[in-house]
C-alpha cells in the first residue's frame, strides 16, 4: 500500500495559520494558493483544520472547501467546529470528501456513530489530538488543544474506531510545529491497536522523520505543515498576494523565519520514501 | 461517422442521486473536463442524458433499497441495455453486480454477473493490512500482474476505446472501499491492482458499461483524463478509435 503525503492546512478565518504546540497562530497566506500548489505537486491528499471553530463556532471553512473542490480533484478532509449531522452534511456538499472530528465526538461520542451510519465509515475521521504527560501517559484534548478531556488517548482511539471511525488523524501536540520529529510511540501504539489508517501528524521537520515515523510508527498516511508551508509562504509574498486584518502578519513582512526545518516539496519526501524501499505516488 | 456534438453542444451527463456519497466531485470534474453534469434522481433526466454516472460511498443494502425507492432500478438497467456509456464509481461498481455479502447478502442490479465480496485479511510484506482499503494504489491491464503480458506486446490494447486508453500499466488510482467484485466472466475486467497478495478487479467493461473501483475523480490529473476519454467517447459517438483516426488525419 502506498504512503499518503498529506499536506495540512490549518486555517483561522480565511487564513492559512502555523502555530507552535497548537499556540501562536501566525498567519501565512490564503490557504487557496497553498492547496493548489500542493496539488499541482502531488499531494495525495488535503487536510483542512479550522483552528478556531470549536471557539467561536463559524464556519468559513466551508467557503474555502467549496472554492478549492473545483480545481483540487484529490481527496479533502475537513475538520474543526463540526458539531452535528446538518455540519458534516454541509460541509460534504461544499465538496470534502470526510471529515475529522473531535471535540463534538468526546462531548457526544454517538455522534461518531449516528456520522458513520448516515455518510459511511469512510467519511468520519476521528481527530485524535493528544499530550504526554510527565508520567508517560497520554491524554486526549480538545478545542485545538485548549481543553483536557481526562480520557485516555489510546482507550479513546480505540473507542472511536468501534464506534465506527473509518481512519484516525493523530497529532501530538507536544511535537506539533516544533520540527523535531513525530511522537513515534503515539502513532506505533494506536496503529497497532486499530484495524483502521492512521495519519500521523504534529512534528515533521526533516526527511527521515516521515520515513521514521512510516516504518517505526506505522502510519499510513503521513500529515505535514511547516515543511511545507513557510516555503510555499515566500513564494506566495513573491505573488503579491494580499492578507486580511486577522492574526499576525508583522513576522510575513519581514521576511518568514520558522522553527528550525528542513524545506523539503512533496516529490523529494516521495522520492526519500522511495529510497526507503517504501511505495509513494509518482505523478 | 459525423459525431453527435460537433456543432459545439457539450455531453451531458446524468449524476444518479441516491442520497448517498460526495456527488459533487464527479460533477466538478465532469465540468473540468468540459461535459455539462445535473445530479438527479429524476428517470426521465437519467434516460435523456448523453452518459449516466452511478456513483456511491456508503452501505449496499441501504443504496439498492434507495435505488427501488426511487423506482430507479429498471431505468438504470434500460440505460444499461442501450448503447448510452454508463460508468459505475465505487459502490457504484459494486451496484452494477450480482449480490453483494456487505451485512447479510444483498441482491444488486445483477447487469454484471457475479458476487460482491469483503477483503478477508489482506497481508502484504511488512504485515497485516488494513480494512478499508483507503490510498493510492496502481491499476493494471489484465494479465500483467502475473507477468503474462509485457505492456508492449498487447496486440490490441484492451484499454483503447475505453476510459482507460492512454494510460499506462501501474497508474495510481485513489480507492476507499472494503469490498471488491468478482465478474464471473474474466473478460469483463478492465483493470486489476494487488491489495497485500490479493489481485482483484479494479475496474470492468462490460458493453457500454464502464466501472471503476477507485474513484478517477479524486485521482489528481491522471483520474481527470478518464473523464476527459469519457468526453472524448461521447463525442465520437461511442467509437473513440474512429475519432482518434479522425484527429490525426
Amino acid at each position: 500500500m502506498s504512503v499518503r503525503i498529506i499536506p495540512r492546512l490549518d486555517i483561522k478565518g480565511p487564513n492559512l495559520v502555523k502555530g507552535i504546540n497548537f499556540e501562536g497562530l501566525r498567519v501565512l497566506g490564503k490557504p487557496e494558493y497553498f492547496a493548489k500548489h500542493y496539488y499541482e505537486n502531488g499531494a495525495d491528499e488535503l487536510i483542512y483544520i479550522d483552528a478556531v471553530a470549536s471557539l467561536y463556532g463559524r464556519n468559513s471553512l466551508n467557503h474555502i472547501i467549496e472554492r478549492t473542490a473545483q480545481e483540487i480533484f484529490v481527496p479533502m478532509v475537513a475538520g474543526g467546529g463540526l458539531r452535528t449531522l446538518d455540519d458534516i452534511r454541509e460541509i460534504l456538499r461544499a465538496g470534502a470528501d470526510k471529515v475529522a472530528i473531535n471535540t463534538a465526538a468526546v462531548r457526544r461520542p454517538e455522534l461518531i456513530s449516528e456520522a458513520a451510519r448516515t455518510f459511511g465509515s469512510s467519511t468520519i475521521v476521528v481527530s485524535i489530538e493528544a499530550i504526554r504527560k510527565s508520567d508517560g501517559t497520554y491524554e486526549q484534548y480538545t478545542d485545538y488543544g485548549r481543553e483536557r478531556t481526562g480520557l485516555d488517548a489510546f482507550e479513546w482511539a480505540i473507542r472511536s474506531v468501534e464506534l465506527g471511525a473509518g481512519e484516525l488523524l493523530v497529532t501530538s501536540i507536544n511535537q506539533e510545529g516544533t520540527g523535531k520529529g513525530f511522537d513515534l510511540e503515539l502513532t506505533r501504539r494506536i496503529a497497532e491497536s486499530v484495524s483502521v489508517p492512521v495519519i500521523a501528524s504534529g512534528g515533521a521537520g526533516a526527511l527521515n522523520h516521515v520515513s521514521d515515523v512510516v516504518i517505526q510508527g506505522k502510519a499510513d498516511g503521513v500529515g505535514i505543515a511547516s515543511m511545507f508551508h513557510y516555503n510555499c509562504a515566500r513564494h506566495c509574498q513573491l505573488n503579491g498576494d494580499d492578507f486580511h486584518e486577522e492574526g499576525n502578519i508583522e513576522f510575513l513582512r519581514k521576511g518568514v523565519q520558522g522553527p528550525k526545518l528542513q524545506d523539503a516539496s512533496i516529490p523529494q519526501i516521495k522520492a526519500h520514501l522511495r529510497n526507503c524501499g517504501l511505495d509513494c505516488r509518482l505523478q | 461517422m459525423i459525431g453527435l456534438y460537433e456543432n459545439g453542444r457539450r455531453p451531458q451527463v446524468a449524476i444518479v442521486d441516491f442520497g448517498m456519497g460526495n456527488l459533487f466531485s464527479a460533477k466538478h470534474a465532469c465540468e473540468h473536463v468540459g461535459m455539462q453534469a445535473l445530479i438527479t434522481s429524476d428517470k426521465s433526466r437519467i434516460l435523456s442524458a448523453d452518459a449516466v454516472i452511478l456513483p456511491g460511498v456508503g452501505a449496499f443494502g441501504d443504496a439498492v433499497q434507495s435505488l427501488h425507492k426511487l423506482d430507479l432500478v429498471g431505468p438504470l438497467k434500460d440505460v444499461a441495455a442501450s448503447e448510452k456509456p454508463v460508468v459505475g464509481i465505487c459502490l457504484g461498481l459494486q451496484l452494477l453486480m450480482t449480490e453483494s455479502q456487505e451485512f447479510g447478502l444483498h441482491k444488486g442490479l445483477g447487469i454484471v454477473k457475479g458476487p460482491v465480496v469483503r477483503f478477508e485479511n489482506p497481508c502484504g510484506p511488512r504485515g497485516p493490512l488494513k480494512v478499508p482499503h483507503i490510498g493510492w494504489n496502481g491499476i493494471f491491464r489484465p494479465g500483467h500482474l502475473q507477468n503474462r503480458r509485457e505492456i508492449t506486446t498487447y496486440t490490441e490494447d484492451p484499454w483503447s476505446g475505453t476510459p482507460l486508453h492512454g494510460l499506462s500499466d501501474g497508474t495510481y488510482m485513489y480507492f476507499v472501499h472494503s469490498f471488491y467484485a468478482i465478474p464471473e466472466n474474466p473478460e469483463v475486467t478492465l483493470s486489476t491492482s494487488k491489495y497485500g497478495n490479493l489481485e482483484f478487479c479494479s475496474s470492468l467493461r462490460y458493453g457500454n458499461v464502464f466501472a471503476f473501483q477507485f474513484h478517477p475523480e479524486r485521482s489528481g490529473p491522471d483520474g481527470l483524463r478518464i473523464y476527459e476519454r469519457i468526453k472524448v467517447l461521447l463525442q465520437s459517438d461511442g467509437n473513440l478509435e474512429e475519432h482518434e483516426n479522425a484527429r490525426r488525419s
